[in-house]
């Protein structure tokens, strides 16, 4: 039936539509090749360049960061191997979430912890990783290992990191490292960094870091598309940083740190015939190990927040008055300039300059120079200082380097402020009042150093006037093509003679060794058989009035001692700030105990060690030390200038960090 | 027998079979370090399946077949709707039925070789007059209503492949010029309603059959899939990188390299050389086929071939134009090449048509 009807038509189909089919075949594999040639033969270079930034990753190498170690080669900064592990969002993007609870189980985080650092990087860009947790256990390492598969978004990466002494040991010098920042990165000094490297961001770590951090390698690994490495073409190797040695002595370092424990201040021990810093401490300090790991948010605004500035490096920071310090300055000037020679002073307990009363400490009677440098007597330089004028003053001041950086080579250091009229003009608009030249001849009023300053200036002086630029890092530990660029980076008074008449010299070096001796303002810190000299200061930080109208009590006063030893031409001078100590004679004490290591290690090293000479009146601090945190005593607010000085200064600090 | 020899069509199976081997080699390169490591065994596996089926086929005669074509399409469409209604849901998309025994049964690529036989069976019983609006309309229908109702699954790129039968069967079938431009402007304006209204297609589909023009703008869905391809043809270069040591491939970065992309694998390790010669076998082969129809022994067998050859053209086009950036990712695999049971079993019965065809060409 059907098949008859069906078999019945024989028509073939025509011809031309036929012709037509094999034309379109033709054409449509043409217009294949075409696009094929135009990929594989034009434009294969392109493709093949993409196709290897597919596969090749360039995976660092990261550099092990130079140690520091102090003068006689003690290892003061190590370093440790660490993993931390990362979270990458690109690997696993639908299922982070439900993978939460499995990581911060793993990984021994809180779960709404782990949760908040996500959310907190919900916006970042998909490629960020996430840092999840550093220094993980190798637990936690055997598990991101175990669970690849099931969380191929946990990465981790081995890193070195910074292994610094305990109890913020030395923390100001050294520093810190931390991770590169974004505004750094913009910075063009910065140029050879790059996303995630890790920079000094304070101390010597900051100063000598292209000497420490070394330069990273890498490594081409060849990669699939889910990241994991399936082999590997070449290497790079890392150039490990270079080793640093510090002019630090631990020794000294020691005694420094255990005599400041429980106070507020900074002590700086300098070889003036070199420079070199032989011990810097600060206090309060902090722990930089808990900057080398990324700090916690809360942890890192307390700091921030702290009244006594944790951070700030006060043996060159602090910009305070100097107090009766200064004197020596002002004996300098005064005997340089023929004027302190014949002076003879009747202090009866003050003195009526310009129509003001200025207090002595005592009644000390007749005064000379001799006299006037141990007794500390503030008549005779009151006086001194309206001969002198604040012209000359600030002359030989600023000869001394007071206002100018010394140019230690740490970051951040402060200049100071030495008064003058020009200076009074400029700032304040204002004329001098020549009553203010009789305080600042005490050390008193506008008048502010730093604790390096004094003891590049004082030991200057003891040493006939050479002085040297103090640094914390031998010059050979520099490499030569670097040693220029390290100069013009810490410019300041630096090397610089101020010739001083010989019998001018002897006369101020004698009167500190005074200062030591009975009847001396630290005599009570008097050592044995040791050539002690130096000098006192107590520097008001606000008037008396002025803290009982605040109704603060206690002392307002900053407690300074210079220090050295032998009195002229000295092996050391050391400089001692007490923060709210009462008397000069307070921080004689930390300084002879500074002093008395110092000396009891020379005379062992050269073999001769006397038999144990009356003990010296050891700091209190040192003598009850006890190995603890350290930790700020709780101080009344300094005066309002201090303050508004260490503010300013800490928050530049902040700002670098 | 002695005619079966004579009559086969060995130099089309020869091709045929030259390109399953390169099947093979590459399913087995682009599979290496997968954890699909093997498939090209299953692939083995199923063209000498397919192999059996088309001897078979080529055994059965065609004008038989023809005759059961109408009832054959009515099971079609009742499968089609169980589908629908019953079939397995997999990834989204309703494809399956699950048969007793546990075989998995997906209707789609079988109606293709029933709508072949029925288009062709359609078109011939319109041979003795010259095509109306109204039996195109119907022809619209035959293969328009399985089509709709694959797209429903959904599934695209099968859907797709019952076009070109319909077009064959219409511009072999006698449509004139001037029906054909009618043609073109309704299902233009027909078919960009549909788009902008988004009735038709699902979002995930529209963009799909765009982002080919703009890889860029989704970088890690499709538009991340063709810019991996195009970098692994590209880097292929003349020469190719060689059999398992193409890094895109390789490396995991080119999209499921073992089926709807296996010519970009084949292309990045064997190169424009190599991608070249697959496209002239398949030259060959489509004018060995076009020479079947024109020797046929009467209208439906050419019919036949051509719906073969048309949908085989179609697939290869699409395919690989879709890995040179010329055409949207549908989800059409490169016949003869990609892996798959499904695609190897249609491919070699419609070939066993073919042969069918061919070997009663001097019937009658």
């Amino acid at each position: 039936m059907e098949t008859d009807a069906l078999s019945g038509r024989n028509e073939k189909l025509p011809t031309g539509r036929l012709h037509a089919a094999q034309y379109i075949l033709a054409l449509v594999l043409t217009i294949l090749l075409v696009g094929l040639w135009r990929l594989q033969v034009l434009n294969t270079d392109s493709f093949r360049v993409l196709a290897e930034a597919n596969r090749i990753r360039k995976v660092p190498v990261l550099a092990p960061r130079g140690k520091i170690f102090d003068r006689e080669g003690r290892l003061i900064v190590d370093n440790y191997p660490s993993v931390s592990c990362f979270l990458l969002r690109e690997q696993n993007m639908q299922n982070v979430d439900a993978d939460l609870p499995m990581i911060a189980n793993g990984l021994h985080i809180p779960l709404d912890q782990l949760q908040a650092t996500v959310k907190r990087y919900q916006h970042a860009p998909k490629y960020e990783p996430i840092p999840v947790k550093e220094d993980i256990t190798p637990d936690e390492q055997a598990f991101i290992e175990a669970h690849r598969n099931e969380l191929p978004e946990l990465e981790t990466l081995d890193e070195q990191r910074r292994l610094y002494p305990p109890g913020g040991f030395a923390a100001h010098l050294i520093g810190y490292v931390g991770e590169v920042s974004e505004e750094m990165l913009n910075d063009p000094e910065y140029a050879e960094y790059e996303p995630g490297d890790v920079v000094g961001r304070s101390g010597i770590e900051k100063t000598y870091d292209s000497i420490l951090r070394g330069r990273n390698g890498s490594r081409d690994v060849v990669v699939d598309s889910h990241g994991r490495e399936i082999g590997h073409l070449g290497e790079t190797p890392a150039e490990p940083g270079h080793d640093l040695r510090l002019t630090i002595d631990l020794d000294l370092q020691k005694v420094a740190e255990q005599a400041l424990q429980g106070h507020n201040g900074a002590i700086v021990a300098m070889d003036p015939h070199t420079g070199e810093i032989l011990a810097m401490v600060s206090r309060p300090t902090f722990d930089p190990n808990a900057f080398s790991v990324r700090i916690k948010r809360d942890e890192w605004q307390q700091i921030l927040d702290d009244p006594n500035h944790p951070l700030l490096n006060k043996a060159i920071q602090a910009q305070l008055a100097p107090g009766s310090t200064f004197k020596i300055i002002m004996s300098a000037a005064g005997l340089q300039e023929n004027v302190a020679q014949g002076m003879h002073v009747f202090c009866n307990g003050g003195g009526t300059f310009y129509g003001h009363y200025f207090k002595c400490d005592a009644r000390h009677g007749m005064v000379d120079i001799d006299h006037a440098i141990p007794w500390s007597c503030d008549t005779y330089f009151y006086t001194l200082a309206q001969r002198l004028g604040i012209e000359t003053i600030a002359k030989y001041a600023g000869e001394f380097g007071i206002g100018e950086k010394t140019g230690i080579d740490l970051p951040e250091e402060a200049t100071g402020t030495m008064p003058s009229e020009e200076w009074k003009l400029r700032n304040y608009h204002e004329k001098w009042y020549a009553g203010e030249t009789i305080s600042v001849g005490i050390g008193q009023g506008a008048i502010a150093v730093t604790p390096i300053q004094l003891a590049r200036a004082l030991s200057g002086i003891a040493s006939g006037g050479v002085m040297r630029r103090p640094h914390l890092v031998f010059p050979d530990e520099i490499p030569d093509d670097q040693k220029d660029e390290y100069e013009q980076m810490f410019p300041g008074s630096g090397d610089k003679t101020v010739p001083l008449d010989p019998a001018n010299w002897e006369t101020i070096t004698d009167g500190m060794a005074a200062a030591t001796l009975p009847g001396g303002t630290a005599s009570a810190s008097h050592l044995e058989g040791i050539d002690f000299a130096g000098k006192t200061g107590t520097a008001q930080t606000i008037s008396h009035d002025e803290a009982t109208k605040l109704g603060l009590h206690g002392s307002q006063t900053n407690a300074w001692f210079v220090g050295m030893t032998p009195r002229r031409n000295p092996d050391i001078v050391v400089v001692a700030l007490w923060e709210g100590g009462t008397w000069g004679a307070d921080s004689a004490h930390l300084v002879a105990a500074v002093v008395n290591a110092y000396v009891t290690k020379q005379r062992r090293l050269a073999g001769n060690l006397v038999a144990e000479t009356p003990k010296p009146a050891a700091a209190p601090a040192a003598s009850d030390a006890k190995p603890v945190v350290p930790q700020g005593v709780a101080k009344p607010q300094t005066g309002p200038q201090g303050t508004a000085k260490l503010q300013g200064t800490a928050q530049n600090t902040a700002g670098t960090l | 027998m002695r005619r079966f020899f004579r009559d086969f069509d060995w130099i089309l199976l020869g091709m045929v079979l030259m390109l399953s081997v390169i099947s093979v080699l590459e399913i087995y390169s682009a599979t290496l370090h997968t954890k699909f490591v093997g498939f090209h065994k299953s692939q083995m596996v199923y063209l000498s399946i397919g192999l059996v089926l088309m001897f078979a086929m080529s055994k059965v005669s065609y004008q038989w077949l023809l005759e059961f074509a109408y009832w054959a399409y009515g099971v079609s469409i009742a499968a089609l709707l169980a589908v629908l209604l019953v079939g397995t849901k997999v990834l989204g998309a309703r494809r399956w039925i699950k048969l007793p025994g546990g075989i998995h049964f997906q209707p789609s690529e079988w109606v293709k070789l029933v709508l072949i036989l029925t288009v062709a069976r359609y078109f011939w019983s319109l041979a003795s007059r010259k095509l109306t609006y109204k039996d195109i309309l119907k022809a619209f229908a035959l293969v328009g209503i399985p089509m709709l109702m694959v797209l429903k699954q959904p599934d695209l790129g099968t859907a797709l492949t019952y076009g070109p039968i319909l077009v064959c069967g219409l511009l072999l079938g006698g449509l004139r010029w001037k029906q054909a431009l009618v043609l073109g402007i309704v299902f233009g304006t027909l078919f960009s309603a549909l788009w902008f209204s988004g009735k038709l297609l699902k979002p995930y589909q529209k963009q799909r059959l765009t982002s080919f023009m703009s890889p860029d703008n989704d970088p890690r869905g499709s538009g991340y899939q063709i810019r991996q391809s195009l970098i692994a043809v590209g880097s292929g270069g003349l020469w190719g990188k060689g059999a398992t040591k193409g890094t895109q491939t390789q490396g995991d970065f080119l999209p499921i390299p073992y089926t709807d992309f296996i010519f970009a694998a084949f292309c990045e390790e064997h190169g424009f050389v190599g991608a070249a010669f697959v496209l002239g076998l398949y030259f060959l082969i489509l004018m060995r086929l076009i020479q079947n129809a024109q020797t046929a022994a009467d209208l439906p067998g050419s019919f036949i071939v051509m719906g073969v050859a048309s949908v085989m053209l179609f697939q290869i086009a699409v395919n690989v134009g879709m890995v040179i950036g010329m055409m949207p990712v549908t989800g059409i695999p490169l016949p003869l090449m990609s892996y798959g049971g499904s695609s190897v079993l249609y491919t070699f019965l419609a070939l066993g048509m073919v042969m069918n065809v061919r070997m009663r060409r001097f019937v009658n």
